[in-house]
């Protein structure tokens, strides 16, 4: 994790798997190798550059390491949560270059040069995102584990709407969709929440989304 | 997860290339089925070919009124485009009737049409699974059936494909754009493109490793009233009990395709002349020789109720 300089020429074409971490793999197959050999690879290392929350970082990471856990793990951004790892909570929700996505479902190694917003980029304890507020305004959760995922969802919906992208429930797909109980909820059918606090959180986006938070 | 190198594409047929040239890779766009396949050691590439970079997500107009979508365009994008919209209504629904709003962000129109099956038994690595493991036996066969298929299956397998889209593609008749490693290009038929399972259920479309889909193309519009009507157990992000995919034009004529019954999205085009006479000659054609588990029989009658419904809102 240390400062690795991250030359930007290496991704270009390069397997990125190569430098010194080659050395480590016991069983690479040759160029047009034959059958797959019974014999697992060696892990492989690649250096990775992220924008976090406007702080540019690189990392050396094994090529397994799914974005969730470079940011849990490596960069110690615990506020983007594990829930089921397989994308269907929500709990590891983020932004990368605004749009949501699930974080445990996508290879950090995938995100060179992206930029990526967690709940820690949204706001502080000091200086809340209007969501932040609202959802402690609405009562929206109980227990929190589903709530940094919650958030980031709902502030991506937010503008998702605005941009006039459809959902399932649009009635008009020639019109711009409008901020309705019926879309917040089915908007944010990939957040689940154990406690059941989902209509206090559909309240609290729609107070956003209304100005009010 | 079982380690594996990676790269980065840098154009289409370098990329088929880089699959064709290293045994067991594959390569990875939106990443969204793969990994969660991966995390459970079902897949097991040894490389990884990134084509995220490849400049395939845009869509364009054809010169024949159609459409060419890239194989990167996201899913959200594609339902969005004021073409789909406007024009190929049907898909839109499609693809908003599937997954959630992050992975509609990630999941690709080329990853979609790939997506593995979600039978409960090929995703158990401690049960036979002839899709998973060629030869092992079908757990599914006598087992948890209520998803599974009652048409087009075998004695090896009787998955279904789970996609929404790929449905709203068959509907529209599209063609899958593909460059080999070669760098020879070629255009497959939807119909073409999914295979049913027979004895080999792991072969499941007619892509050999290293071919890769560069584009889908929809002909020119079909007009009409454009419908997706999707049955499952929860309201949103659940997969399909079954899908109806229609547009029907004014006279009643139309098309229709079928999703969550088959291991490919299922249409009969002779069934289609019935229409006019409504949902249950249709479906006697499109469903003959189905073959139901003791779990999965109420698909059948499913069908014929949830075309019932779309031609009773085409006709209001």
């Amino acid at each position: 994790m240390s400062s690795i300089s991250c030359d930007m020429e290496m991704s270009r074409r390069s397997i990125l798997a190569g430098g010194a971490a080659v050395a480590t793999l016991t069983t690479m197959p040759a160029p047009a190798a034959a059958p797959v050999a019974p014999v697992d690879l060696a892990p492989a290392m690649t250096p990775v550059t992220l924008d976090v929350n406007g702080h540019r970082h690189t990392l050396m990471l094994d090529t397994r390491t799914t974005l969730l856990d470079a940011l849990r793990e490596h960069l110690k951004l615990t506020g983007s949560k594990k829930g089921c790892d397989h994308g269907q909570c929500g709990a590891c929700t983020v932004l990368i270059d605004g749009r949501r996505i699930n974080s445990c479902l996508t290879l950090a190694v995938m995100h060179q040069g992206d930029k990526v917003t967690t709940i820690e980029g949204l706001g502080t304890p000091d200086k809340l995102h209007p969501m932040q507020a609202a959802f402690i305004k609405h009562d929206g959760y109980q227990c929190g584990y589903c709530t940094p995922g919650q958030i980031c969802s709902a502030v991506a919906v937010l503008q998702e709407i605005e941009a006039g992208i459809p959902s399932h429930v649009t009635a008009d797909l020639g019109a711009g969709p409008e901020v309705t109980n019926l879309e917040l909820r089915e908007r944010m059918s990939g957040n689940i929440c154990r406690c059941g606090a989902y209509s206090n959180i559909a309240e609290a986006i729609a107070d956003v989304a209304r100005g009010q938070a | 997860m079982k380690p594996f190198t990676y790269e980065r594409a840098t154009d289409p047929a370098s990329a088929a290339a880089a699959v064709a040239r290293v045994s067991g890779a594959k390569f990875i766009a939106g990443g969204t089925n793969l990994l969660d396949l991966m995390k459970l050691e079902i897949e097991t590439p040894r490389h990884l070919v990134d084509v995220g970079p490849l400049k395939l997500d845009r869509i364009e107009d054809m010169q024949d009124g159609g459409l060419r979508i890239g194989a990167l365009v996201t899913n959200t994008d594609l339902a969005a485009n004021r073409r789909v919209r406007r024009d190929y209504a049907v898909l839109a629904r499609a693809l908003l009737a599937g997954a959630s709003g992050q992975l509609r962000n990630k999941a690709t129109t080329a990853g979609n049409l790939l997506q593995r099956t979600r039978c409960p038994y090929f995703y158990d690595t401690n049960q036979p699974c002839n899709k998973r493991q060629p030869g092992s036996g079908c757990a599914a066969i006598g087992g948890y059936s209520r998803q599974l298929a009652v048409i087009g299956g075998s004695d090896s397998c009787i998955a279904t494909h789970p996609s929404d889209m790929a449905v709203a593609m068959r509907l529209l008749d599209a063609r899958v754009e593909t460059v080999d490693p070669a760098g020879q290009v070629r255009a497959i038929a939807i119909a073409d493109f999914h295979r049913l399972p027979g004895s080999t259920p792991h072969i499941e479309t007619a892509l050999p490793p290293g071919e890769l889909i560069t584009s889908v193309t929809l002909p020119r519009p079909l007009g009409g009233k454009h419908f997706y009507r999707k049955v499952r157990d929860r309201a949103s992000f659940a997969f399909a009990l079954v899908s109806v995919a229609a547009v029907i034009q004014r006279d009643g004529n139309g098309r229709i395709a079928i999703g969550g019954v088959a291991h490919k999205p299922w249409r009969v085009e002779a069934a289609e002349t019935a229409l006019p006479r409504g949902p249950a000659p249709v479906t006697e054609q499109l469903m003959a020789g189905a073959r139901p588990t003791r779990d999965n029989g109420f698909k059948v009658p499913l069908v014929e109720r949830t075309l019932a419904a779309v031609l009773h809102e085409a006709r209001a």
